[in-house]
């Protein structure tokens, strides 16, 4: 009896194992690659987050995309132009088809926007100064303004465009919503205008997509592989391994420690630029006593010369030198490289000088130094408590005693972020999400209150700072504004409201058959990629 | 059948066989020493345990450095190879980490607050187990089922979830500034508490069976007292799978702790435990600097290995039964 | 008999339902994740109405009421990282643990019993210490270096074994499987194998120490005074009488593989409920992390009972006495 039992089985896994490993008939390119974490979501609506937007947009377009060097450049709008202070007019392309044969209109758009501006999608800020879009004809529609809006092309990089009579047929014309206990159709199906098409997906595990042969880009920019397999791998080390061993083409983030071991593999390429991101630390600068610290009865960090004392004891030459690797780029400015505003003139750091530093202290009142509570994250950043190990031992050569709380983002970000704003001393990242120094300051530096300053969690304020970014935001003159956004900058950087640390190094890392672009916003586009 | 135990009469004169005179001298005389001589395996791992502990102990005397003070660490010589390859200095016998620290002073004070730690949780984790595991497995009924039910609720968290509710609670209900200082203690009653199951089901077990077996119900009969019978007759005979549990357990509660600290409970990265030295040098391993966590594994292990030899013979060498 | 399962089935609800309760107290703790949710340009007004909407800003009782309300109807609601409900990630991921769980169980018991029967009767053997020094070797190292280590050799510079995931899976109904190919085994070794270290050690520890001990008793010396064979001696009454223990303890470690999974599954990216739920804990999932630690509490409830069960099973003295309790 059981003999029989196990010889039916032997049989069953025989027949079913030759089903799974039969031969594949023609010889597709397939690219194999991994990243940190998953697209959470098909929908490309679903969160403003840079990795589910780009991995979306391989399936999604949006009105105006980005080339492989960042610049604007038509996507599904060919043209647009103000056509008055508060009207952007956008000449839409004609033939283009949705993956299921639906032909792209004018309702599209006026439909995509009212379903990024409702509850369930996460990307209403960036369309945030748009009153209205009103469709001219099939093909030209006018996004009308609150106010002069300069930057609105830039935005609407990120507004993907989904098919009107899609999200009607599948009761899907609001993003998900969690309160609901329905899944939306749209976040385990897509139906875009782009260059692949999802053909497999288990969420978390991996996404399958297809070349898409319908593809209105084509003729100019034909698409080199077949079929792309993304797996999710969240343990830096097994992602790395597995690019070693051969079971990957391709994979992001890769670890500064890892990276030389990578370069020197045969075979392993390794693709690097500056990213978007500033690394920075932080002070409260607002309590009359600190939470977390030694100094009663008042907040040192008031002090100017208290948070310079900080700034020049920390030898950020040797954290982007020996923590990073080298894959930092030291900065004195809240914004770097490839961000609208930044000026290699402005940045030039104030020297590293512990000397210096502990003089400033005692003159600030603080001989023997203090301690302070310091707040940090450790899967966030590339390498963030490594940065925050290093930057407690240098303070402690002035005197200060950093008590050092490494914590996952979640219990961090709720520490810190509002509305609790609790830290007297912390490190964070910022990415402007519009590639403008304008949004780094209305965040971080703006006063806060309520509206701007969000991610102002140490509550500095400088009233020059607010005329300024009021008057940016609505300048319309290039040369005008970027004037006054260094103004801003300058003031920033002097005032130090903030001591910015670097700007991380985007490295992807891939076998040297793939060609690739990498861009600074850390956006991977499949449809640059060719294999030889 | 708490019938059974309790009507016997308070004033019945104890039953028990007046204790051969020196009987622990003359264990520790003979048959200890003997058995220890006996066994090279043994009187190894006592060394190997010795010396780790002693460096543990002495860790501010011996270590070249002293890696908690961080005025003392620079960056500029994070991740310098052992001594003996290219690149390294004497310096730094085994090395630095990714900070600058000197491996082997990080391992020697790492490894007292992994002790610390360890065994502090280990040991009350035994005890709180190994009492609710005889209670509940001599008085049975219901007072078994309400300790065995709450040991089911237990099992359902992991350790990490359990020292976050510890930890989370700590912080809220402690003024900050203490915070730091009591962060070991956290993390021993975070550990602790994920751990006494084991023991606690492990002993009801045994009870189970032995609390039938003859010995005990002549105990019974003659009158012992409950606790007596318990503590002095069921407990030696129960002991054994206790005894592999505690041992095996310490490696565990090391590792837990190194766990631990990721989710930013218990101790600061800047004071890293034996067990944070080898989870942080993991992320190195694939690129090649190997020393940071490999060190630190071949000490643990040793560590381990000893303690548990030791185990071993100190159950076989005190069990009644096998004498 | 059926008293004692019934009763025992009660218990178990009260159990499930103290386990959901501190779980939401516990909630509180594990971070914010309204942070995670939302775009970094979400206004403060869209996060209160957010936190609003799911009822965060609720009191834990409140919260709880709610979960046991929705569960009791098998809703456990939507996951707040994926958007889908938590009751079908569940089953998606369980597949893989329950796999990885019972391969490495199988080889935990399969390895641990006989090498523990083994180091019990030839305790002086060079062989015997060799087993128990190297597997105390393979436990003394924390799960996420050894598994780093095996990855490191199999798959990086020898390139034999997949270095992540399930390899191809087979879809039988909603269960996936990773047994019935090739390529499926060849992704389980590595993870089985790290996973399978430690409770192969206390297994074998725990069998030997037992065998030495009953070895001793008199009971064993008059079957052997019996004239019974050595192996009749050592299999048919030494064995038996060594599994209390070691019942109990594998029964939990049962479980335990489950829990422990976590860090192996996260080392090698195993899709199964262990990444799931630390990720959960990262992201402050909070639907999801309930609905796991309910469903791991109900995995420890059935392996209790049914380790229980199997006491009796192995050891008729134990019969009476519990038939006697339940009764009583």
């Amino acid at each position: 009896m059981a003999t029989r039992v196990l010889r039916l089985v032997l049989a069953a896994w025989a027949l079913v194992a030759l089903a799974v490993v039969a031969p594949r008939g023609a010889e597709a390119k397939i690219f194999r690659w991994a990243n940190d974490g998953d697209s959470n979501s098909m929908d490309p609506y679903a969160r403003e987050e840079t990795f589910l937007l780009s991995f979306d947009s391989n399936m999604y377009e949006p009105l105006i995309r980005r080339n492989a060097k960042m610049e604007l450049e038509p996507g599904l709008a060919t043209e647009w132009k103000q056509t008055d202070p508060t009207t952007w007019r956008f000449t839409l392309r004609q033939g283009v088809k949705f993956h299921d044969g639906t032909p792209f209109t004018a309702d599209d758009v006026v439909f995509s926007y009212d379903r990024a501006t409702h509850p369930g999608s996460n990307l209403s800020s960036p369309l945030s100064t748009v009153k209205e879009v009103r469709k001219i004809d099939d093909f030209t529609v006018d996004f009308i303004t609150n106010g002069p809006d300069p930057i609105l092309p830039m935005n609407l990089t990120v507004i993907d465009i989904m098919s009107k009579k899609w999200c009607e047929e599948h009761n899907t014309t609001r993003a998900a919503d969690l309160t609901k206990n329905e899944e939306s159709y749209a976040t385990r199906h897509e139906n875009g205008t782009g260059p692949f098409m999802l053909k497999d997906r288990e969420p978390d595990v991996r996404t399958v997509l297809v070349k898409n042969p319908n593809w209105w880009g084509l003729k100019d920019e034909p698409i080199d592989i077949d079929e792309a397999d993304f797996s999710r791998i969240a343990n830096a080390s097994t992602r790395v391994a597995a690019l070693l061993s051969g079971e990957l083409d391709m994979v992001y983030t890769v670890p500064p420690q890892d990276i030389s071991r990578i370069a020197g593999t045969p075979h392993m390429k390794v693709w690097k630029t500056p990213e978007l991101r500033t690394i920075f630390l932080g002070f409260d600068q607002s309590r009359p006593e600190l939470l977390e610290s030694s100094v009663k009865g008042k907040n040192p960090f008031k002090d100017k010369r208290v948070r310079q004392a900080f700034y020049q004891a920390i030898d950020e030459s040797a954290i982007a030198a020996k923590v990073m690797n080298n894959y930092a780029h030291p900065t004195a400015l809240m914004v770097g490289p490839g961000v609208n505003g930044y000026d290699t003139a402005l940045d030039k750091r104030f020297p590293y000088d512990p000397a210096a530093a502990k003089k400033l202290l005692a003159e600030a009142g603080y001989p023997d130094g203090f301690s302070v509570g310091f707040d940090c994250p450790n899967d966030r950043y590339v390498d963030d408590e490594a940065i925050c190990q290093a930057v407690t031992a240098m303070l402690a050569k002035i005197g200060i005693k950093a008590n050092l709380l490494a914590q996952t983002r979640a219990k961090f970000f709720g520490k810190i972020n509002a509305p609790r704003y609790e830290t007297s001393f912390y490190m964070l990242g910022w990415t402007p999400a519009t590639y403008d120094a304008l949004n780094s300051l209305k965040n971080l530096v703006q006063t806060r209150d309520g509206k701007d300053g969000v991610f102002n969690t140490g509550s500095y304020s400088n009233p020059k700072i607010d005329a300024l970014d009021k008057q940016i935001g609505v300048e319309l003159d290039k040369g005008k504004r970027d004037d006054l956004l260094h103004q801003a900058l300058t003031l920033t950087r002097d005032d130090f409201a903030y001591i910015p640390l670097h700007q991380q190094v985007v490295v992807w890392a891939t076998d040297d058959k793939v060609d690739l672009a990498i861009t600074g916003d850390n956006y991977f586009q499949l449809r640059f990629v060719k294999m030889k | 059948m708490a019938d059974l135990v309790s009507p016997i009469p308070a004033a019945s004169p104890p039953a028990n066989p007046p204790t051969p005179p020196g009987r622990a001298r003359r264990f520790f005389d003979s048959d200890i020493l003997y058995s220890f001589r006996r066994s090279p395996v043994t009187v190894a791992a006592a060394v190997v345990a010795a010396l780790i502990i002693f460096g543990a102990l002495a860790a501010p005397l011996v270590a070249p450095h002293n890696p908690y003070d961080l005025a003392s660490v620079s960056l500029m010589d994070a991740t310098d190879p052992p001594a003996w390859l290219d690149g390294g200095n004497w310096d730094y016998p085994l090395g630095t980490d990714n900070l600058g620290r000197d491996v082997l002073s990080t391992m020697l004070y790492g490894t007292r607050l992994s002790l610390t730690v360890g065994v502090s949780a280990v040991m009350a984790a035994m005890l709180l187990g190994v009492a609710l595991g005889l209670v509940a497995g001599w008085r049975g009924g219901f007072t078994e089922t309400i300790i065995m039910r709450v040991a089911d609720v237990q099992l359902s968290f992991p350790a990490i979830l359990i020292a976050l509710l510890i930890d989370g609670a700590a912080r809220g209900i402690l003024p900050r500034d203490v915070q730091a200082e009591i962060a070991v203690y956290v993390l021993i009653v975070a550990i602790a508490s994920s751990h006494w199951v084991y023991f606690a089901r492990t002993v009801r077990g045994s009870v189970l069976v032995e609390r039938n077996k003859e010995y005990i119900q002549a105990a019974r009969v003659i009158g012992v007292r409950p606790w007596r019978i318990v503590v002095g007759h069921l407990l030696p005979n129960v002991i054994g799978p206790v005894l592999v549990l505690a041992t095996i357990n310490l490696a565990v509660a090391i590792v837990t702790e190194a766990t631990l600290s990721f989710l930013g409970v218990g101790l600061p990265p800047t004071e890293p435990s034996l067990g944070t030295l080898i989870r942080v040098g993991n992320d190195y391993l694939m690129s090649g600097d190997w020393w940071i966590s490999i060190f630190p594994g071949i000490w643990l292990a040793l560590l381990i290995l000893s303690v548990n030899l030791l185990g071993d013979w100190l159950r076989d060498a005190f069990n009644p039964k096998l004498r | 008999m059926t008293a004692f399962v019934i009763r025992r089935v009660f218990q178990s609800v009260l159990v499930l339902l103290a386990v959901a309760l501190i779980a939401f107290a516990l909630f509180n703790y594990v971070g914010d994740p309204i942070n995670n949710m939302v775009g970094q340009d979400t206004t403060p007004a869209e996060r209160v109405q957010l936190r609003h909407e799911l009822g965060l800003d609720q009191s834990f009782i409140v919260q709880f009421a709610r979960f046991v309300g929705h569960a009791a109807q098998g809703n456990f609601g939507l996951s707040y990282q994926q958007a889908r409900p938590v009751g079908q990630i569940i089953l998606e991921k369980a597949p893989a643990t329950l796999e990885l769980s019972f391969v490495a169980a199988m080889i935990a018991l399969l390895l641990g019993v006989p090498m523990g029967i083994y180091t019990g009767l030839h305790r002086r053997s060079l062989v015997s210490q060799a087993m128990l020094t190297g597997s105390l070797i393979g436990i003394s190292l924390p799960t996420f270096l050894i598994g780093i280590l095996l990855i490191l050799i199999f798959a990086v510079v020898l390139g034999w074994l997949p270095s992540f995931g399930r390899g191809p899976v087979v879809h039988i109904g909603w269960w996936s499987t990773g047994l019935l190919t090739a390529g499926g085994w060849r992704a389980i070794i590595l993870p089985a194998i790290t996973l399978a270290l430690f409770q192969m050690t206390l297994i074998m520890r725990l069998v030997r120490a037992e065998m030495i001990e009953v070895l001793r008793t008199d009971y064993i010396k008059f079957a052997r005074a019996r004239g019974l064979s050595n192996r009749a001696v050592h299999f048919g009454h030494a064995l038996k009488n060594t599994l209390v223990p070691v019942i109990t303890v594998t029964g939990i470690q049962l479980g335990a593989v489950i829990a422990f999974a976590v860090v192996t599954e996260t080392v090698f990216q195993w899709p199964g409920m262990g990444l799931m739920f630390i990720q959960a804990v990262t992201f402050a999932d909070i639907p999801v992390m309930a609905a796991y630690l309910v469903l791991v509490g109900a995995f420890f409830v059935v392996i209790n009972l049914v380790v229980d069960l199997l006491y009796y099973v192995v050891d008729p003295r134990l019969r009476i006495e519990r038939e006697h309790t339940a009764g009583g």
